[in-house]
């Protein structure tokens, strides 16, 4: 396990009040163990992008934040709250909204249904005409079973669905997956007003332009540790040095 | 109509088939209910069926709590039972193979029926018919109460469909249904949701069973000599699908009455024959797969 003295995430994390902080996570799936004392910080209004290679351990270290994984120890904590020990849906409550890799549309639910799925936990979140302002092609198409639209517009449902429940922490997993280079401009844009707007994003992103274009600081995770955190410029300035660590 | 066979006759056995299947239905639905959200097998249905009847006859005969305030206590009463099964005996059991809760499920119920016979014996016992009298529909004589368990049973399954399939507490249901980590994820307590929706299921099989209280006799066994045929009856209609089941229900309820004209001897063999033939043709359920939920 990492020592944390040793971790390049507590160096930065120095710097500014930690909205979220993730210490020592270690997390298991069965008795395989996936995560190794990651440990890093993020700050309010912040986006923050976690890299790194296939199975590195990001899609898991958001599933246990939102404590989809039973088996985890370490500290999250939330303004201060600790996460772990919460159930799931007492996590979600304290104003996170998760956005899984896999989008998890319900087949069953219409893209309205899907949408206004997820309850409101807090004031705060996008009223139902912003939502269909920011994302103009599900008003056109909320009659629809959530899972007949493209994928694109299923990505963009995934993320709609957590704008109105008045989360402040979005976790958003490979929005760019499998998308268009046309779609994924048309999400990099739609990130950037969410950021703008004050939502606090951790974002996981093997993209790594996409994830410059939008991104405050990005945490890179190797083998399930935190090896590297750079700001956007230390990236734009040595792409080689994360292009090492990604192997591309 | 038919060489040898009356319309009275035949439309006496098609009502009699709508009875039957009325319970078919209802109790079926709850079944589906439960395996759909919640992936039980429950075995105990029957069981909690008979409890609701028996509730009914013990709240008149000890209490004094006649038929109508019945119909909403003993249900509540079996519901509450069922989601006390629920926490001590389903959840530790979620996640492990569907056979753990079925068999789970299939003890409670040898308990249940043993527990009842043994207090109160193996024979039936009467309950008052709260609505006497009848009405002549000109090919049969149609009595107040078993029209009323129709009209009842046919208002009930279509409330619950919609509950399910046109509330949001529906589509909690369903999408718990389809992805359960997420819903909680979203900040929904499926826990909680799974609880619920077992003690509604229950809560139906024991309505069904304070339906069926004045029409046959209250007994430790009425609930597992139907539920043989409830199980064909899901199995036909497909596993998962609430408007298949209630469809199948009353279908079959309706096939088993005609068939009851045509050659008698296959009536109480007639659904099992079906459920073969739908077995073999469609695995799934006949209406597997044409509705959302």
């Amino acid at each position: 396990m990492n020592s944390v003295a040793e971790d390049p995430a507590t160096v930065e994390n120095k710097a500014g009040e930690a909205f979220l902080e993730v210490r020592d996570l270690s997390a298991w799936y069965a008795e395989s163990r996936v995560l190794h004392g990651v440990t890093f910080d993020l700050r309010q209004g912040e986006l923050l992008t976690l890299i790194g290679r296939n199975g590195a351990g990001k899609t898991t270290t958001l599933r246990s934040i939102v404590g989809l994984l039973q088996k985890r120890t370490g500290t999250i904590r939330l303004e201060g709250r600790e996460l772990i020990g919460l159930r799931p849906f007492e996590i979600a409550r304290l104003g996170i909204g998760y956005c899984p890799e896999e989008r998890a549309i319900f087949s069953s639910l219409s893209v309205r249904e899907n949408l206004f799925l997820p309850p409101v936990l807090m004031p705060g979140g996008m009223t139902e005409s912003e939502l269909f302002q920011t994302f103009p092609n599900l008003k056109a198409r909320s009659a629809s079973q959530g899972t007949k639209l493209s994928g694109g517009e299923q990505q963009m449902l995934a993320i709609a669905r957590i704008l109105r429940t008045g989360a402040r922490l979005l976790l958003l997993d490979e929005p760019s997956e499998g998308l268009a280079p046309v779609i994924v401009r048309e999400i990099g844009e739609i990130i950037k007003k969410l950021k703008a707007r004050g939502f606090t994003i951790i974002l996981v992103e093997q993209n790594l332009r996409f994830a410059r274009l939008v991104a405050d600081r990005h945490v890179v995770v190797e083998n399930g540790k935190v090896v590297d955190i750079l700001t956007n410029a230390e990236l734009a300035a040595d792409m080689n040095r994360v292009k090492s660590y990604l192997g591309v | 109509m038919f060489d040898g066979v009356s319309t009275q006759l035949l439309l006496g056995q098609i009502l009699i088939g709508l009875i039957n299947g009325s319970f078919y239905a209802m109790l079926s639905m709850g079944l589906v209910i439960i395996f759909g959200m919640m992936h039980v097998i429950n075995f105990t249905h029957g069981a909690q069926y008979m409890l609701g009847a028996f509730v009914a006859w013990l709240l008149l005969n000890y209490l004094g709590i006649g038929y109508w305030p019945s119909l909403v206590l003993a249900p509540v009463i079996v519901a509450l039972f069922g989601i006390f099964l629920e926490r001590v005996l389903l959840r530790p059991l979620a996640g492990l193979d569907h056979l753990y809760s079925l068999l789970a499920t299939y003890a409670v119920a040898l308990i249940v029926e043993g527990l009842v016979r043994i207090q109160y014996g193996s024979t039936g016992l009467p309950y008052a018919n709260p609505i006497p009298g009848g009405v002549n529909l000109g090919f049969m004589f149609m009595p107040y109460y078993r029209l009323w368990v129709v009209v009842f049973s046919v208002f009930t399954c279509l409330g619950t469909w919609l509950l399910i399939d046109h509330t949001r507490l529906g589509a909690y249901l369903r999408a718990a249904n389809e992805n359960p980590q997420i819903v909680q994820a979203f900040g929904i307590n499926v826990p909680k949701l799974m609880t619920l929706t077992y003690g509604f299921g229950v809560g139906l099989a024991g309505l069904c069973g304070v339906l069926a209280a004045p029409i046959y006799q209250v007994s430790p066994s009425m609930g597992s000599s139907l539920m043989i045929v409830v199980f064909a009856v899901v199995v036909i209609g497909g596993m998962g699908s609430i408007v298949g089941a209630v469809a199948t229900g009353y279908m079959l309820g309706v096939v088993e009455g005609l068939t009851k004209v045509f050659y008698p001897e296959a009536a109480s063999v007639v659904i099992f024959l079906f459920m073969t033939v739908a077995l073999y043709l469609r695995p799934q359920g006949i209406f597997s797969g044409r509705e959302a939920s």
